[in-house]
């Protein structure tokens, strides 16, 4: 059984997935399944009571955090922007678009902050008050790290790592951010706009 | 049948550019998977052997009625620790460490696709079960049941460490199940040898790869239970507080959405094993490959619909229970068409009696029971009479001994040559798997008798005369003899250590890639990356790949092996396996740091945890593959 | 009477003395005809692979053989077991009209027993009229219980925030075990209980007797008020009010104390009384240091109790 083999050969283009996208895209697939775990809770507690939120709770007001969901989700605009740009060996627009989207999160992150500081339930009341800091807390501590990703990326491109040819940590890092801005909509349907629309 | 035509290289040459440091800083520093997964493989023997231990003490505490051997609050602790063990520190991490040693031999690859990942996952393993393990030395273990039901596990009903030890200490071992799935599905997608296409891909790889995933969405749920268990513990959350509207049944929901796959995430690479070794001793080709990948597939999506036939006592509405009972018979379906796949293979083969071949065996004859009276248990009004009975202890032991235990050994006999590169005894393998199948038959068949006369789980002890006492006595005689047997297959090992034959590459004239390699392989294992051209390599033949970019003899000095495009395998691209190093230790310390400080709630703990492990993966990260090509 | 020779017998599944029971056991053993079945084809065909030589052929192909053995015939079973599922389900759910209403609910470790309708209250021990329908509600103040009588039905857990019902039927007079089955703590091994099956005359004497307040006038009445006792246990109509642990009314009525732990006689009495915790470490009763006086009083007292 000698027979020739077919041995495959290098095209010298990437084609699949590479390694380290593989394992971000893992990743992000088991971190889906704990938000859709804690949401899952929330839904879960929520069909077993009335009213909700609990008597003395306000419905979570939309005005800021609409905004800030604007902001975040925006956020992945100039990331996208920049991984683009270095694909094309603009090392300068990847540090910009990293930039404008590194401040985008942050401003959420303060956001919530604030937020945080003008709400009055606390987290240990009721079960309402402990989904609702819980999951948002989970969040904010993910964009957390998006923001350390993002600035170690933005030190690695000014330490001109970077160019055309050679820039797959940018591409992890970007699918990371992608997934912090889209994991939101699920949380902000939830917990914030699912009081207004489902009684 | 041809044999390979890897041709010989000067092995010493090539190692000197793999070679780990001498003594324990090579030991602290490898990321060799093959010391890895046999490390991972030892580790979980000696939790085996303590849990074993554990279990043989609650049998004398209940070989005769209202014996006080133990007092309630030390067999609490004991049967918690066994369950908890055996799952989280045993059967889950072995399977992973076969996974690690196994996966870049059979693929044909130099190393796992994130070497240094994998180094962590084990460093997080260890410590985690050290973790859990320090509440035993003092005497806090934990003693709310392996699924620790809320509110009992709650603050109000256990205030001390010892549930925290559990939550903290399991959410602690996820990390190290989590990254080690990703790091065997990115390796099965990416690391593969040209011409292992998915269809000639090892059966045991294909079960790696499906635990990998059940993995990735089983975990999380657990994970999240025991988040809020321990956010409601230290922090003073509502979640499972019904006074605060809270859901004490949440947690049953979350913990059995991961529970329940997880007896299949152990399953799934065991038919792995079973369907691997079978067909080798019975010199016959597996006989349906197609079914029976088709079918571990199927029991991995299957397995997740069945999570509330643990709560059919709970009360939930009983059309709802209605499906997950459907759910739940229905796994019997592709469980069935493995063992059919198995037993025509057998039909067209000629049987060799080595050890290996009689544990598997004990896994048919063992499983299958366990396998009918889990669908009697699927059988809701008839799960009312034995839930939380003995009966169902005897079933599920009868599926994760006979359905995993067996295999593990049967894996032992069949690949532990290949790593130590001496045979074990067969005479000593023969009388250690009948001591250890008469022992095992023994001590749990009374076990269904047991629950049916009305004899509950998790009793510490029990009257006389309710006509318990001679099975309960059998039980404790078969466990000790069952003991005694995989204490046989202990001094074997140590045995082979000493005075083995030595192995040579291929003993059982094994049909995968691992099997063209001296025993133990070398520390690059390939020097040159085989070309793949059937399922069945080493019958089949097998070619070198040598002109391949990445797979010649000059690439393996460098410290290099190709990645392949996930379906094709056409090469893309070359690895550059990272050199041992510190990171992974000191990334696992950190993280286990930082649960020690929620454990002891002393934030400054904590944050000296977060410091070291993000200054080691900072370290970690730093240098990528931009900075190498 | 002795605890021994009380419930000299395993509470046995497989000897129903209730429809809902009976049923199970039909259930058990369909199932074990069919695994029989099953199992003893299947290690046929596999110990016949294993000592079968070389490559002959068989009459099947490969395929139509797992198809067979892996497909058709478990599909089968699971069909046959799907309708017996829902067909015994239903049997087993169905409420039936004038039931007998009976609380229950879980305590660390006891049962606490009443009859609404009948305004009965018991501990530990649960009276039905035989031949009757009973409907019991099952709740929890602290952690999960599960109540079971195995000669009798299947098991419901008892949770906190929830209330589950169970229905059974005693067809022959009798006393039979009841079980905590879920885990619920260092005591989980000592929680049992009693279902009394009595002809129904029987029954609602007993249940009326048990509806009245404890006799009045009776010596140590003042003594078990100005104790302890008090703080943890209701005596109706006396100051004793508690509501930790169970329901003295009428303790002398029953025939076990500690949720099936000893028997009710006063040697057992008295040691309960002085050392619960030496009996059943962990129970909530605490050790209490009584007087050799003081004890005999507080022990008339109880006894009087009937």
């Amino acid at each position: 059984m000698s027979a020739a083999v077919a041995v495959p050969m290098a095209t010298g283009r990437v084609r699949g997935l590479r390694r380290g996208t593989w394992g971000m895209w893992m990743l992000i697939l088991t971190e889906l399944m704990i938000f859709g775990a804690l949401v899952g809770s929330y839904f879960y507690v929520r069909a077993g009571q009335h009213p909700w939120p609990p008597a003395g709770i306000e419905k979570p007001p939309l005005g800021k955090i609409s905004i800030a969901t604007v902001v975040l989700l925006g956020s992945s605009v100039p990331m996208a922007w920049a991984e683009w740009a270095i694909r094309r060996g603009h090392v300068g627009r990847l540090k910009l678009g990293l930039a404008v989207a590194w401040i985008m999160g942050a401003a959420f992150l303060a956001n919530q902050a604030v937020e945080y500081h003008d709400l009055h339930f606390g987290i240990r009341p009721t079960v309402y008050g402990s989904l609702f800091y819980t999951i948002t807390g989970l969040h904010g501590a993910h964009l957390l790290v998006g923001l350390v990703m993002n600035a170690v990326v933005q030190a690695k491109a000014w330490l001109g790592k970077f160019d055309g040819q050679r820039h797959h940590t940018v591409e992890i890092a970007s699918l990371y951010w992608h997934f912090v801005d889209a994991v939101w909509i699920l949380v902000f349907s939830s917990l914030y706009l699912s009081p207004w629309l489902l009684r | 049948m041809t044999t390979t035509a890897l041709p010989v290289v000067d092995e010493d040459v090539v190692e000197t550019a793999w070679r780990d440091a001498p003594g324990l800083i090579g030991f602290l520093t490898s990321v060799d998977h093959k010391r890895i997964g046999v490390r991972y493989i030892y580790t979980a023997f000696i939790f085996f052997f303590v849990a074993g231990l554990q279990a043989l003490v609650m049998r004398v505490q209940l070989a005769e009625p209202d014996l006080h051997v133990l007092g309630p609050s030390a067999y609490n602790q004991l049967f918690t620790m066994h369950g908890t063990t055996m799952i989280f520190l045993f059967n889950t991490p072995v399977l992973a460490g076969f996974g690690n040693y196994l996966l870049p031999l059979q693929l044909g690859t130099r190393d796992m696709a994130f070497p240094r990942l994998n180094a962590f996952s084990y460093w997080v393993f260890l410590l985690s079960g050290l973790f859990m393990f320090t509440s035993q030395f003092m005497g806090k273990a934990p003693d709310g049941g392996w699924f620790s039901y809320v509110p009992l596990t709650g603050k109000t009903y256990s205030p001390a460490l010892n549930i925290d030890f559990w939550g903290l200490g399991v959410i602690f071992l996820g990390i190290s199940t989590t990254v080690g799935a990703v790091n065997f599905i990115v390796t099965v997608f990416k690391m593969r040898a040209p011409g292992m296409t998915l269809n000639r891909m090892p059966v045991f790889v294909w079960s790696i790869l499906v635990m990998g995933f059940m993995i990735l969405f089983a975990v999380p749920a657990l994970t999240v239970a025991c988040g809020l268990l321990e956010m409601d513990r230290k922090v003073g959350t509502a979640f499972y507080d019904p006074l605060r509207k809270g859901s004490p049944l949440l947690f049953q929901h979350l913990f059995w959405f991961w529970g329940h796959p997880e007896v299949y995430i152990l399953l799934v690479p065991a038919i792995g094993m079973i369907a691997t070794i079978v067909p080798v001793f019975a010199k016959a080709r597996l006989k349906a490959y197609v079914w029976v990948v088709t079918a571990v597939v199927g029991i991995g999506f299957v397995s997740f619909g069945l999570w509330v036939h643990h709560m059919f006592a709970t009360g939930l509405p009983s059309q709802a229970m209605g499906f997950f009972s459907g759910a739940s018979l229905t796994i019997s379906i592709p469980s069935g068409i493995v063992i059919f796949a198995l037993i025509a293979t057998l039909w067209r083969g000629t049987v060799r009696w080595s050890t290996p071949l009689l544990y598997t065996i004990g896994f048919v004859s063992i499983f299958v029971l366990g396998g009918i009276t889990g669908v009697m248990v699927a059988v809701m009004p008839f799960d009312w009479q034995v839930h939380d009975t003995y009966f169902v202890v005897a079933h599920f032991h009868y599926v994760l001994v006979g359905g995993v235990l067996f295999p593990i050994f049967a894996a032992l006999y069949y690949w532990l040559p290949k790593m130590t590169g001496r045979m074990l005894s067969e005479r000593l393998g023969k009388w250690s798997f009948w001591i250890m199948f008469a022992g095992f038959n023994l001590g749990f068949f009374p076990q269904h008798i047991l629950g049916l006369l009305g004899m509950p789980r998790r009793i510490y002890t029990y009257p006389a005369g309710l006509g318990w006492d001679w099975l309960n006595m059998l039980s404790t005689v078969g466990g000790f003899l069952f003991g005694l047997g995989t204490a046989v297959s202990l001094y074997n090992f140590f045995w082979s250590r000493a005075r083995g034959a030595p192995a040579g590459p291929n003993p059982w004239d094994g049909d995968t890639l691992e099997w063209s390699l001296p025993s133990p392989p070398p520390h690059e294992n390939f020097a040159v990356i085989p070309a793949v051209s059937s399922r069945h390599p080493m019958w089949d033949g097998v070619l070198p790949a040598a002109n391949v970019e990445g797979g010649g003899v000059d690439a393996a000095l460098e410290r290099q092996t190709p990645i392949t495009e996930g379906m094709d395998t056409v090469v893309e691209d070359i690895m550059q396996v990272p050199e041992e190093t510190y990171v992974p230790f000191l990334s696992a310390l950190g993280v286990g740091i930082v649960f020690v400080g929620f454990l002891v709630s002393q934030v400054t703990v904590i944050v000296v945890g977060v410091v070291l492990a993000a200054a080691a993966v900072g370290v970690w990260t730093w240098r990528t593959a931009e900075d190498i090509r | 009477m002795t605890l021994a020779l009380l419930l000299a017998k395993a509470p046995s599944a497989l000897d129903p003395k209730g429809p809902a029971a009976r049923d199970l056991a039909h259930v058990f053993w369909l199932m074990v005809g069919i695994a029989t079945v099953i199992y003893v084809v299947t290690m046929g065909l596999f110990v016949f692979g294993l000592f079968r030589k070389g490559e002959r052929p068989t009459r099947f192909t490969d395929h139509a053989f797992i198809v067979a053995g892996g497909l058709v015939v478990p599909s089968a079973v699971v069909l046959l077991l799907a309708v017996v599922t829902i067909h015994t389900t239903h049997r087993l759910t169905r409420s039936e009209p004038n039931a007998l209403q009976v609380e229950v609910t879980g305590y660390q470790y006891w049962w606490a027993v009443k009859y609404p309708a009948q305004r009965a209250v018991t501990a530990n021990e649960i009276h039905i009229p035989v031949g009757e329908p009973v409907d019991i509600t099952l709740t929890s103040v602290d952690v999960n219980h599960s109540f079971w009588v195995p000669e009798l039905a299947g098991k419901v857990d008892l949770i906190p925030g929830k209330t589950n019902l169970i229905h059974i039927r005693a067809d022959h007079p009798g006393t039979y075990r009841g079980l905590c089955a879920e885990f619920c703590g260092l005591q989980h091994a000592h929680m049992d209980f009693l279902v009394i099956a009595d002809p129904p005359g029987l029954f609602r004497t007993w249940v009326a007797d048990q509806a009245g307040d404890a006799p009045t006038d009776v010596a140590g009445e003042a003594l078990f008020s100005r104790l302890t006792c008090a703080g943890c246990h209701t005596v109706r109509g006396t100051p004793a009010d508690g509501t930790f642990g169970p329901d003295l009314t009428h303790l002398a009525s029953r025939t076990t104390l500690g949720a099936v732990t000893v028997p009710n006689d006063r040697e057992h009495l008295a040691e309960w009384v002085q050392h619960a915790q030496s009996l059943k470490r962990g129970s909530l009763m605490p050790d209490v240091d009584l007087s050799p006086d003081q004890l005999q009083a507080v022990l008339a007292y109880l006894e009087a109790l009937k």
